[in-house]
């Protein structure tokens, strides 16, 4: 599945990387703690979280994740986002909740890492 | 591994290059058209001369039409060849732009379904190219190999220097400063290291070992230091990082160790840093790992992965 049927299904709003919606998304990860991320977030993975300041990208960028969604409708900063343009990260956004959305994404097919698909 | 990722990145580069590149960098400029009163008998003659399957109508310098296979066909299905291309041709027509990005063309080719786009420069409204898919195609197959001969002439430079210096033992030192307290650019610096090592042809799979290390070890010296510096030594066997600072030390090292143990101040948790996670991290994806602290003095964290030869 691509970001791009992610952004249209759940309404997403889309803060940076437009140009590369076209990602192929291997799974999902959810953490709010940088270091959790770093460790089990696989490549290609969509990162489903809280944080939405400026150090989400390169973390995001280090891991080679396909994209970040930023729950509860809370927005990015003017730097941030263009660091992840730079980084050629999407950033997309939604007013629902992390539980919600990590919901609708699991229905559309997306598993967690080591889930068999 | 490596064929996988290598196939992942196939379709984003090319998207990239249909970003990049403009309707007028692949279309053709030496247009074939017709005219109104042609009749379909001379249309057909170009078609088979040319190998072409469609050409624009031009009206004096308009563009009015487009004339095609299609047309063509139906033309004989009705048995009337001999009347003039203004009676059968397609005048509604749909043109690009030579300035407008690939990726439009291509969906342009998607949407309508049809063999060729006339293109228009749209400061005058003049006709001055037509685009095929298969122009497409060729021009972005150029732009990759141009794109891969660049990235291989990279790769060849750097991945052979431990063969081509000689020496009892080479060993090539990249060092990054980090500034104490620059939570803006966390992790920027590790990000350079590892476009370095992929550069220097380190696989992937140690390249991610050792930047989750360095990420984490970037971030301590961030979150809890004046600053230091994050050097690593390539060897031909061996990728041996320091993360060195002047302090203020760990207490006690052996409780920071604990997953989970942090001395983080809060808002700095609240940024998602601090979860004592960074050393037990650094820990388990490398395959050596020591810390030499001393309170007030400064610490000296030191992490080896090594390398299958």
């Amino acid at each position: 599945m691509k970001l791009t049927d992610i952004v249209k299904s759940l309404e997403l709003e889309v803060f940076s990387g437009h140009r590369f919606l076209d990602r192929e998304i291997t799974g999902g990860y959810v953490s709010d703690i940088l270091s959790s991320v770093l460790t089990h977030a696989q490549p290609g993975n969509l990162w489903i979280t809280y944080q939405r300041h400026l150090n989400i990208v390169p973390i995001a960028s280090v891991k080679e994740l396909s994209g970040i969604i930023i729950v509860s409708g809370r927005k990015v900063d003017k730097e941030t986002l263009e660091k992840a343009n730079e980084e050629k990260m999407p950033i997309l956004g939604t007013s629902t909740d992390a539980f919600q959305v990590i919901g609708k994404l699991y229905r559309m097919g997306i598993k967690g890492i080591n889930e068999n698909v | 591994m490596n064929v996988k990722e290598n196939d992942k990145e196939l379709p984003s580069k090319i998207q990239e290059l249909a970003y990049e590149f403009k309707v007028k960098e692949a279309m053709t400029r030496d247009v074939i058209t017709v005219a109104p009163d042609d009749t379909m008998k001379e249309v057909r003659k170009l078609l088979q001369e040319k190998r072409i399957s469609g050409l624009p109508v031009i009206d004096g310098d308009k563009m009015v039409g487009i004339i095609s296979i299609d047309n063509f066909i139906n033309c004989i299905m009705y048995g009337k060849t001999a009347i003039t291309v203004k009676e059968n041709m397609t005048t509604d027509v749909v043109s690009l732009n030579i300035d407008e990005p690939l990726i439009h063309a291509i969906s342009k080719f998607d949407k309508f379904g049809y063999g060729r786009f006339p293109v228009v420069d749209q400061s005058t409204g003049e006709l001055v190219g037509v685009i095929t898919k298969g122009d497409i195609i060729k021009c972005l197959l150029k732009k990759l190999e141009v794109n891969y001969h660049e990235e291989e002439i990279h790769r060849y430079r750097a991945s052979h220097i431990f063969e081509d210096i000689i020496s009892s033992k080479t060993s090539l030192t990249l060092r990054y400063k980090i500034k104490g307290g620059d939570y803006k650019h966390a992790g920027e610096q590790s990000g350079y290291l590892k476009i370095n090592l992929l550069r220097l042809g380190i696989p992937p799979r140690v390249t991610r070992q050792i930047i989750v290390a360095s990420c984490e070890a970037e971030m301590n010296i961030i979150i809890f230091t004046d600053g230091g510096e994050i050097i690593a030594r390539v060897q031909k066997d061996k990728i041996r990082v320091n993360a060195v600072d002047n302090g203020p030390g760990i207490l006690d090292v052996e409780k920071a160790m604990e997953p989970g143990f942090s001395t983080a101040p809060d808002w700095v948790r609240e940024m998602g840093f601090g979860a004592g996670m960074g050393l037990p991290n650094i820990k388990n994806c490398t395959d050596d790992m020591s810390i030499n602290s001393r309170p007030g003095k400064g610490t000296n964290l030191e992490f080896i992965v090594y390398l299958e030869i």
